[in-house]
């Protein structure tokens, strides 16, 4: 089902970052290639966020090697990221309440006309941008404080697809959505692969994991702790690479309701 | 419940087949209650919005009607052509300055100097062209300059230093006070000449009654090709455009207002420049807001910040603009008070000017928590405050009874719209 080019569009080799006295991160390895999800788990502290922020251009790296698309690649500012084609969305999804939907999407880059906001423009583009990404939302014309959090989100999301990123890097995308809204999110995951994209999704829900990653990377106290193929690969298995031994409080608890189920 | 696809007849049925309605139009969600075509969707588009706290210009439209009526039954003088005329070239001063104010209540800030620096703008144009004989454009340019280099400074105080607006401006009240006390020297008082420049600014009328007439006809036309034309684009590019009936209507109800204001400028002594460029001022304050990047970026910070900041928006450079338009919209409004008296004197720009101000561009509707208003709110607003001052004074009600009257209209109007945010956040439209 996924085709996965010989070169990653972005591959992390050796990388490592330091904060004063703590090591966040120590030789990490990841890849990421076109037309893939790899989702980056790991528990609170792991270096997830510090991982994306180094992609991102928020913290520069201290060792190691950043490559886009097979050649070497320096991201001091999250400028240097935005113009090699990494988007980026965090969790606070950065959008103005009081403008509406064409008007964020836009924000920062709008089309003008002669100088002036050529609305229309905007708004054609927005629908069609919707649409090939069968985003639904009530209307483009009304502010994002009318919107769900779900709609909200896949607002966010468009709008990193603005910039025709090749790499979309997204930050616990699921977290506080309900049901049908995390269904939304993940749909929209999918057309993002479909599209050729590269994502990174950082997220903590297992569930969400394995319904849309092909790969699965896992950070342990700063350092690689495995990348598992999610097809074959067993949540149990991930979970003991989160937690770094197979003896643990979740997998005790596992063994133990799957003897009760047994008898 | 009928719902209705905005683009063509495409009705998908009742909201419970969301799954056939996705392949349909997925721009449109099945959700959405769009109006009806024609006047029954006015009424009842009308209604949804009253419910749901989205009032606008209603509360503003109904109150000035409510104060018309009861002044009007006060006294009879009070709907005739000169009281009227009056009340129109003298909210001016307050107007211009209360569009300033309005750039920065819409980045949720506020600016309490505006008051001093008008003062400041009377003196320096006075002790320049009076005192000094320089040519009085030179000094109006020098005082619109003073006051946007007032405003860029507390701007950089407040955005490039991190202080508090509230606090920065607050010192600009004393600080600008004493300055302009400072400027006008020992005399106190310069008298301007009438015929001058700024003697004109509220005094000049255009006597031919074709004048005013032909502002309206400007106004009224202007409105319907841009409004039709912008419609047309739309239309052609496939997007939701408003019916005709609806531009038309609106086209209607502007001419009526702007002819009837026409017809009482020519029973006076004509159209007045103050009006004119009040007018100009209001069409280009309100088209910078709302069709430029920059008025996108004035309202996105007023929005949140940190989006705006990762938008690629230069905070700072807005902050401090914004603050010096405020700064130079008062220098204007200095001058047209100084125009009025015929004078630069030491009580200029005190009193209850600055919050007459912020009354005007609040009680207009433009919120004080910042991204929503627009710069036609001052005009509502000092219409407002401008018809209750003049309405007492025919009255001969004392200042003290004037003070507490504006205060309590300012406090009406605060409780309106906070009562219609609260309201709308349950609506979803915060």
């Amino acid at each position: 089902m996924v085709h996965v080019s010989a070169t990653p569009v972005l591959a992390l080799r050796g990388v490592s970052k330091r904060f004063g006295a703590v090591q966040a991160l120590t030789d990490v390895e990841l890849e990421v290639h076109a037309g893939e999800v790899v989702a980056l788990v790991g528990d609170n502290g792991a270096g997830k966020s510090t991982l994306v922020k180094t992609i991102a251009g928020v913290h520069p790296i201290d060792d190691g090697v950043i490559e886009w698309e097979g050649s070497p690649v320096t991201v001091n500012r999250p400028h240097d990221a935005q113009n090699l084609g990494i988007a980026t969305v965090y969790q606070d999804l950065a959008l103005c309440d009081n403008i509406d939907v064409v008007g964020n999407l836009y924000l920062g880059r709008e089309i003008k006309r002669r100088g002036v906001l050529d609305e229309v423009e905007m708004e054609r583009r927005s629908r069609e941008l919707l649409q090939t990404l069968s985003i639904r939302i009530p209307s483009v014309r009304i502010p994002i404080a009318s919107l769900s959090g779900g709609q909200r989100q896949v607002v966010a999301i468009a709008r990193s697809m603005l910039g025709e990123p090749k790499l979309v890097i997204l930050d616990e995308p699921t977290a506080a959505l309900g049901v049908e809204q995390t269904a939304q999110v993940l749909d929209l995951v999918e057309r993002l692969r479909e599209r050729g994209l590269a994502v990174i999704l950082i997220s903590h829900n297992m569930a969400d994991v394995k319904a849309v990653a092909d790969k699965v990377a896992v950070l342990r106290l700063g350092r690689n702790n495995g990348v598992f193929e999610v097809r074959t690969t067993s949540q149990e298995e991930i979970i003991s690479a989160i937690t770094g031994a197979t003896d643990n409080a979740v997998t005790r608890r596992a063994a133990r309701t799957n003897a009760e189920a047994r008898k | 419940m009928s719902i209705d696809k905005s683009q063509a007849a495409s009705v998908e049925g009742t909201v419970d087949a969301p799954a056939a309605a996705a392949d349909a139009a997925p721009a449109v969600d099945p959700r959405l209650l769009v109006r009806e075509q024609g006047f029954a969707g006015y009424v009842v588009e009308f209604k949804r919005k009253m419910r749901a706290g989205d009032l606008g210009a209603m509360p503003v439209v109904v109150g000035l009607i409510i104060i018309c009526a009861i002044f009007q039954s006060l006294n009879s003088a009070f709907l005739g052509a000169e009281n009227l005329n009056n009340i129109f070239v003298a909210m001016v001063a307050t107007g211009m300055m209360s569009v300033g104010i309005i750039f920065v209540l819409l980045l949720g800030e506020i600016d309490l100097s505006v008051g001093s620096v008008s003062g400041v703008s009377s003196a320096i144009t006075a002790v320049m062209s009076v005192t000094h004989g320089i040519n009085e454009w030179l000094a109006v340019l020098a005082a619109l300059a003073a006051g946007a280099v007032i405003g860029a400074l507390h701007g950089f105080f407040f955005a490039r230093i991190g202080a508090p607006a509230f606090a920065v401006t607050l010192a600009g009240l004393l600080f600008w006070n004493g300055f302009m006390l400072q400027i006008l020297g020992s005399n106190g008082t310069i008298n301007i000449d009438g015929e001058g420049v700024v003697g004109k600014l509220t005094t000049y009328y255009f006597s031919d009654v074709a004048a005013a007439y032909l502002l309206a006809v400007v106004a009224v036309a202007g409105y319907f090709l841009s409004a039709f034309l912008g419609n047309r684009r739309r239309a052609a590019a496939g997007i939701p455009s408003r019916p005709l009936s609806d531009i038309v209507l609106r086209t209607v109800l502007l001419a009526v207002a702007a002819f009837a204001v026409a017809i009482m400028f020519n029973q006076y002594k004509g159209l007045p420049l103050a009006v004119l460029l009040f007018a100009i001022v209001l069409v280009g304050s309100d088209f910078v807001l709302r069709r430029t990047a920059y008025g996108r970026k004035v309202f996105a910070l007023g929005g949140s910040v940190e989006a705006s900041r990762r938008a690629g928006i230069n905070v700072t450079a807005v902050r401090v603009s914004v603050f010096a338009i405020a700064g130079c919209f008062a220098s204007v409004g200095g001058l047209f008070w100084a125009s009025k008296i015929a004078a630069a004197n030491q009580s200029a720009g005190s009193g209850d000017l600055l919050m007459n101000v912020i009354a005007a561009a609040v009680i207009g509707g433009t919120s004080l928590f910042g991204g929503r208003g627009r710069t036609w709110n001052a005009l509502l607003g000092v219409l407002v405050i401008t018809s209750i001052q003049y309405g007492l004074a025919l009255q001969g009600i004392a200042t003290p009874i004037q003070y507490m009257i504006t205060g309590g209209v300012l406090l009406a109007t605060v409780v309106i719209d906070s009562i219609t945010r609260k309201t709308q956040k349950t609506a979803g439209r915060a």
